[in-house]
This record gives C-alpha cells, structure tokens and sequence, in this order.
C-alpha cells in the first residue's frame, strides 16, 4: 500500500512505429492538483487513458489507489471519475437523464439518486436547463455537466482531459473554482491541459513533449530553477534586433511580445545585462533593458523544442 | 442484484433514445408495412385480365363454348388470333400476350371420348413470370360445363399446360413468413450493430468504459428493446398477412412466438459481433448488407432450397435467415411445432450461444 494516488513507472504505448508515451514515470501524492502541460499530440490522453485502464501499456506499470493495472482494473472503476476531452454524455438525452443514467450505472443507492442530482445540477449552475438536451447546452454548459457526471460518485482520484479546451476564460476561472473546492474535499486530480495560465495553478506539473516528460515539480520551483534568466529588451525595430540576437551564442530564444522583446540567456552568465551589452555593444545602445522574474511560459519553452 | 440495475439502466437509456429517434422509431413500423404492402401484390393470387392469345384450329360450335367459358371467368383477356403455333410461340416471346390457349383439330372428338382422358386443348403460357403462370395454372382443371353433363369425369383435366421458361411453380403464401425472415434480419442487425458503433462513434464508449459496467451488460442491456421491437414487427408483419392478404395462420401463438425469438436472438447476436468488429456506423452497414443479400436471395424466401445449387446450400445452412424461413413456414402454414423442427431450432441456439461467447470476448472494455 502506497501513499501515493497515482505511481508510474516507465509507462510506454506505441501505436505502430510511433510512440505516443515513451517512458513516463510518475509519483503523484493524494489530494493535490497535478497538471499535464503539452501541446497537442505530446501524449497527454494517451497518459491518461494508460492510467484509466482504457489502454494497455507496452512497458511499464501502473499503480492507481493501491491497484495494480491492468489486472485490477474492475475494482477501480468505482473510485475514479474520467472527463473526456470530447463530450462523452449522451447528446439525445436531457441532463437529468444523462445524470440518472451514469448514476444507476455507479450502482448509486436508489434513494439517494435525486438528492444527489438535484446536488449536483445546483452545485453546477444547471438547475434551469435540467430538462434541456444535453446537445443543446452552450460549450460551458455541457463541460460543467461533464464535471458533474465525473463526480457522481465522488471518487477519489479525478481525471481531467483538457477539460477547458472548450470554454471561455472566464467559465475556466470558475471551473477552477469547482476543482479547488473538490480538491479541498480530498479529491486526487489530474488535469491535463495546454493554457499556461491554467498549468501555473496546479500544486505540481509534468511538462510533456512528444510523449516524453520534459519537467515535473511545482510551477514555483519549475520557474525559480530555470537554467535561464530572462531579460526584457524594450525599443524601436525588434525584428531587426531579434535576428541579431538569435545568432548570439548562450542567447537561448527570443520572442517577442508587443513592444517588449523576452529574452533567455543561458544562467551561465550571473549578470546577463552587461554580458549582453559587451556581446552585442553597438546594437544595444538605444535600448532598455531589464532582468524580469521567468514565467510559466519561459519554463515551457526552455523544457521543450519550442525555442529549436 | 448490482448488475441487474446496471442493465435496465442501460436498457431504460436505450428506450428514451429511441423514442428521440424519430427515424429508426419510424423504421421499425415502416420497414414492416412498406415492404408487405410492396410484396403485398405479389402475394395477391387474385389476378385477372391476363392478355392472352387464341389459336383455334378446330373453328367449331364446341371451341366457341370452350372460349366463351374461359372468357367468362375473367381471369384471361383474349386480344389476339393466330393460325399457327410458330406465330403464338413468337407473341409470347415477344411478350405480346403472356399465354396462348390452343385448341386442336380434333376438339369435337376429344370432347364425344372423355373416356380418353385426353385434355381438350392446351395452354401455352409464359412460366417468367410466377404470378401469372400459377393464376393459368388454376385454369387447367377448370370444368367447362356446357360440355360434361353426366359424364362425372372430373378428375382429368381440361387443358394441357405447358409452362416455358419456368417449369417450377410456388406458392406465393409462402412469401410473408419468408419476409418476416427478410425484415427480421435487416432491422435486428442493423440497430444492433449501428447502436453499439454509434457510441463508439460519439464517444460515449469511452465513457462508459471506465465505468463500473462489465461489457456482458451493456450488451444485454442494449439488446432487450430491439427483442421487443423484433417482436412488434413480427406482429405486424403476421397480422396484416393475415388479414390483407390471407395468409393462414395455422401454427399455435407460442410456437410462432418462440421461433421468432430464436431468430432475434440469432440475428442480435449477429448484429453485436458486426459492431465488435465495425469502426463506423457507415461499415456496419456494409456488412448488414453483406449479410443481408445471401439470406435473401439463399434462404429459401425467393428461390427454392432445393433448386439451389450445393455450395449455395451449403452458404445457406450457415444463415439463420435459412432456418428460420424453414421453421417459420413450418409454423405457420403447417402447424409444426419447434420439437418437430430440430435441426433448425438447434441451430439457432447454437448460433446465439457461440455468437454471444465471441461478441462478449472480442468486445473487451478498453480502447486498444
Ligand atoms: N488510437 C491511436 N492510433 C494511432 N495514433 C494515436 C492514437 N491515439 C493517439 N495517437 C497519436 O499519439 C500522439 C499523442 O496523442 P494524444 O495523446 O491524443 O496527444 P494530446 O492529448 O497531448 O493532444 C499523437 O501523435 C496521436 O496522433
Ligand atoms: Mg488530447
């Protein structure tokens, strides 16, 4: 018996020649917020279909609430809830009947069925379209009943696939509201996803690149032991300036951002500012230049091929 | 108990999807009712004015009694005369007519010797086509009244028949249980396999596989209201036989019922191993056809069984739809039970167990 909700190691699936999840390792503690940051196609649903039980690893084992995968897989249905990155509901159906049916299907108590619905529509901000079709809800709408059909049953360990690719920004601030409420309820989840602003509020992250894992530790630490610094540059003719500095050795990536160009210099250099006023003198003058605090995105970039 | 609940859950889903489901829900009474009333007139035996040729070579008072007779039963419509049997060959080729009456020199002798038990004259007829050709059938025995008084030769027959192109005849009875077959076999399999490919389509299966849901419930769970549905169209189908089209129905309530349910389940479990194996709703439609042609054309519902070749036969006895048209026909027309049809009824137990066995192994709760 582990502590731990989730413990993988070297998990590994290959759909023919390509490897969609080349040995992933992961030690996820219960109750915290665990992120799969990735750009599309990096192996994030693979991942999470391998620790669902949905599909068979080639390599590797998988442990999930003391259970082993795939030979345990039955008992662990009951205790885990799965969020499709599609809508995986029944579009024909309303949402009361979409909610009764997963129930029934959980082996919910009879009696506490309605209860629980009526819970659950209310906790969503559901309760006027109860008798909609689910096909008819805005995309909003149909990922907050997704929410609420993954945790009927209150399980322990939830999964989330991309589950705000679909959403505003301001219902994802609101659907972070939710997850937090149920994390703080006790709930393990795992939340995979490609907005940095969503990433950066998970209590740990794994970045993930064509099936590999790039980093994993808290988006604070991730940011604080960049092996960069980050400089900001401010001025007229970026582009020009751009080109000029991708040629720089230890000058890792570029990019600009409005007036400003983001920088990041290998940490080698411990004062990045005058190492790269004497690198590039003449060029730099008419220019401002600032060390700025790393972002979520600069992590990215550096744990990635992004900057390649 | 746990699972029970899980499989009505399923079943009672299923209902209210269908009940949405404007198309299939009018499939299941249209499919019935359209294709019985398109057969509807190939089952009605009560055909009349058949255009009809006449070569009298014996131009008598007893030849004018004779066709006048005929023409008085409306079956035939006499539209044209030829002097020689080369000519009334080449109209019915032709297609002019779809059956010569010809009446020999000797007619006035046949008719002084019915102790001969030589017919009177001869029917040529177009065999092509069933319908017609059973409808002149029916003339062969006709009495011509005018000519028998007393004579209480009844036994031998009037005319002579001679079919071309077709010398088999069949009873056009035989058709509605034979479609029962037909319709069974495209409905059943069809919305079984599509029903099952749609969710995985949609991508509800996905869902529904982390659940606690073992697949032998699903299937079950989506299955029992296409039994029902099965049921309703073989009520309909029986029923307006019945009544529209005279169709005897001599078999007991229970036998008819249980045969069918045999080949609903047969037809079920077909249908589940298609959608095990169909990605698209699109592919589980090709192979109902693939399925669908053979138990048409093979099963015994519009060729006879014994009239096929052997490897054909031995394709057919690899259908249900084959033994069901055997039983169902047994049933029905002769009032034989399933304990007299054996072999057939075995059959399709056989085929549902090793089918649900295969369908349960193949459809395995993940999405390798
Ligand atoms: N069933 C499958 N068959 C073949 N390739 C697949 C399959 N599922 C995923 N892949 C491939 O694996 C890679 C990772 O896919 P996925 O896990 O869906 O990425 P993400 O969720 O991060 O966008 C992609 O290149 C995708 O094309
Ligand atoms: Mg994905």
């Amino acid at each position: 018996m582990t502590n731990a909700a989730i413990d993988a190691s070297g998990l590994t699936r290959r759909f023919g020649s390509y490897t969609a999840v080349d040995h992933l390792d992961l030690h996820i503690p219960r109750g915290c917020i665990y992120g799969f940051l990735g750009p599309n196609g990096s192996g994030k649903s693979t991942s999470i279909r391998l620790l669902t039980g949905l599909l068979t690893p080639d390599e590797g084992t998988v442990n999930i609430l003391g259970l082993q995968l795939p030979r345990q897989a039955e008992e662990l249905r009951g205790r885990i809830g799965y969020m499709t990155q599609k809508f995986s509901l029944f579009g024909d159906l309303t949402l009361q009947e979409n909610l009764q049916f997963i129930a029934r299907i959980y082996g919910l108590p009879r009696k506490g069925i309605k209860a629980r619905i009526a819970d659950l529509l209310e906790r969503y901000d559901l309760t006027r379209q109860s008798k909609q079709l689910a096909d008819t809800l805005s995309g909003g709408q149909k990922q907050r009943l997704a929410l609420a059909a993954a945790t009927i049953h209150n399980p322990e360990l939830l999964f989330l696939d991309e589950p705000t690719s679909a959403v505003d920004p301001e219902n994802r601030r609101d659907f972070w509201e939710k997850l937090f409420d149920l994390s703080d309820a006790g709930t393990t989840i795992l939340v995979s996803t490609h907005y940095m602003d969503e990433a950066e509020r998970c209590h740990y992250l794994a970045i993930l690149e064509t099936g590999r894992k790039r980093a994993d530790d808290t988006p604070q630490n991730l940011m604080q032991n960049m092996s960069a610094n980050v400089v900001e540059i401010s001025g007229n003719s970026l582009r020009r300036l751009k080109q000029q500095l991708l040629l720089t050795p230890d000058v890792i990536s570029v990019a600009q951002q409005g007036i400003r160009l983001r920088v990041l210099v290998d940490k080698g250099h411990t004062d990045p500012l005058s190492w790269l006023r004497a690198e590039c003198p003449a060029s730099l003058n008419d220019y401002q230049l600032a060390v700025v605090r790393p972002s979520l995105e600069d992590v990215f970039v550096m744990s990635t091929g992004a900057h390649r | 108990m746990k699972f029970l609940l899980r499989i009505s859950a399923i079943t009672f889903k299923e209902f209210r999807q269908l009940s949405r489901d404007r198309l299939t829900f009018g499939m299941v009474v249209m499919i019935p009712l359209i294709q019985l009333l398109l057969f509807g007139y190939a089952i009605n035996n009560n055909i009349r004015n058949i255009n009809a040729g006449l070569l009298d070579q014996s131009d008598s008072s007893t030849s004018r009694i004779i066709i006048d007779t005929v023409k008085a039963t409306q079956v035939v419509n006499i539209i044209e005369q030829y002097f020689s049997i080369a000519d009334a060959e080449a109209a019915i080729t032709k297609g002019n007519v779809r059956a010569v009456l010809v009446l020999p020199r000797d007619l006035p002798q046949r008719v002084a010797n019915p102790a001969d038990d030589r017919a009177l004259g001869q029917w040529i007829v177009d065999g092509s086509d069933n319908i017609v050709s059973s409808a002149l059938l029916g003339l062969a025995r006709m009495p011509i009244a005018p000519l028998q008084q007393g004579t209480g030769n009844t036994v031998s027959a009037t005319f002579d028949t001679v079919l071309y192109f077709n010398p088999e005849r069949r009873t056009p009875v035989n058709i509605v249980p034979g479609l029962l077959a037909v319709i069974l076999t495209m409905t059943m399999i069809l919305f079984t396999a599509t029903a099952i490919v749609r969710e995985k389509e949609r991508g509800n299966l996905e869902l529904l596989i982390t659940t606690p849901i073992r697949s032998f419930e699903l299937m079950l769970g989506k299955i029992i209201p296409y039994i029902l549905i099965g049921l309703v169209q073989m009520f309909i189908i029986l029923t307006l036989g019945h009544f529209v089209f005279d169709v005897p129905i001599n078999g007991q309530p229970l036998q008819i019922v249980s045969a069918t349910l045999l080949f609903i389940a047969a037809s079920l479990t077909l249908g589940l191993l298609i959608s095990t194996v169909a990605l698209t709703q699109l592919q589980a439609m090709q192979m109902t056809v693939f399925v669908l042609l053979p138990s048409i054309l093979l099963s015994g519902f519009l060729f006879p069984y014994e009239g096929m070749p052997k490897p054909a036969q031995m394709i057919a006895e690899g259908l249900p739809a084959t033994h069901f048209v055997r039983m169902i026909r047994g049933v029905v027309l002769r009032d034989a039970s399933l304990t007299d049809m054996q072999g057939d009824t075995l059959f399709l137990v056989a085929f549902t167990v090793v089918g649900m066995i295969l369908a349960t192994l193949k459809f395995r709760k993940s999405l390798d």
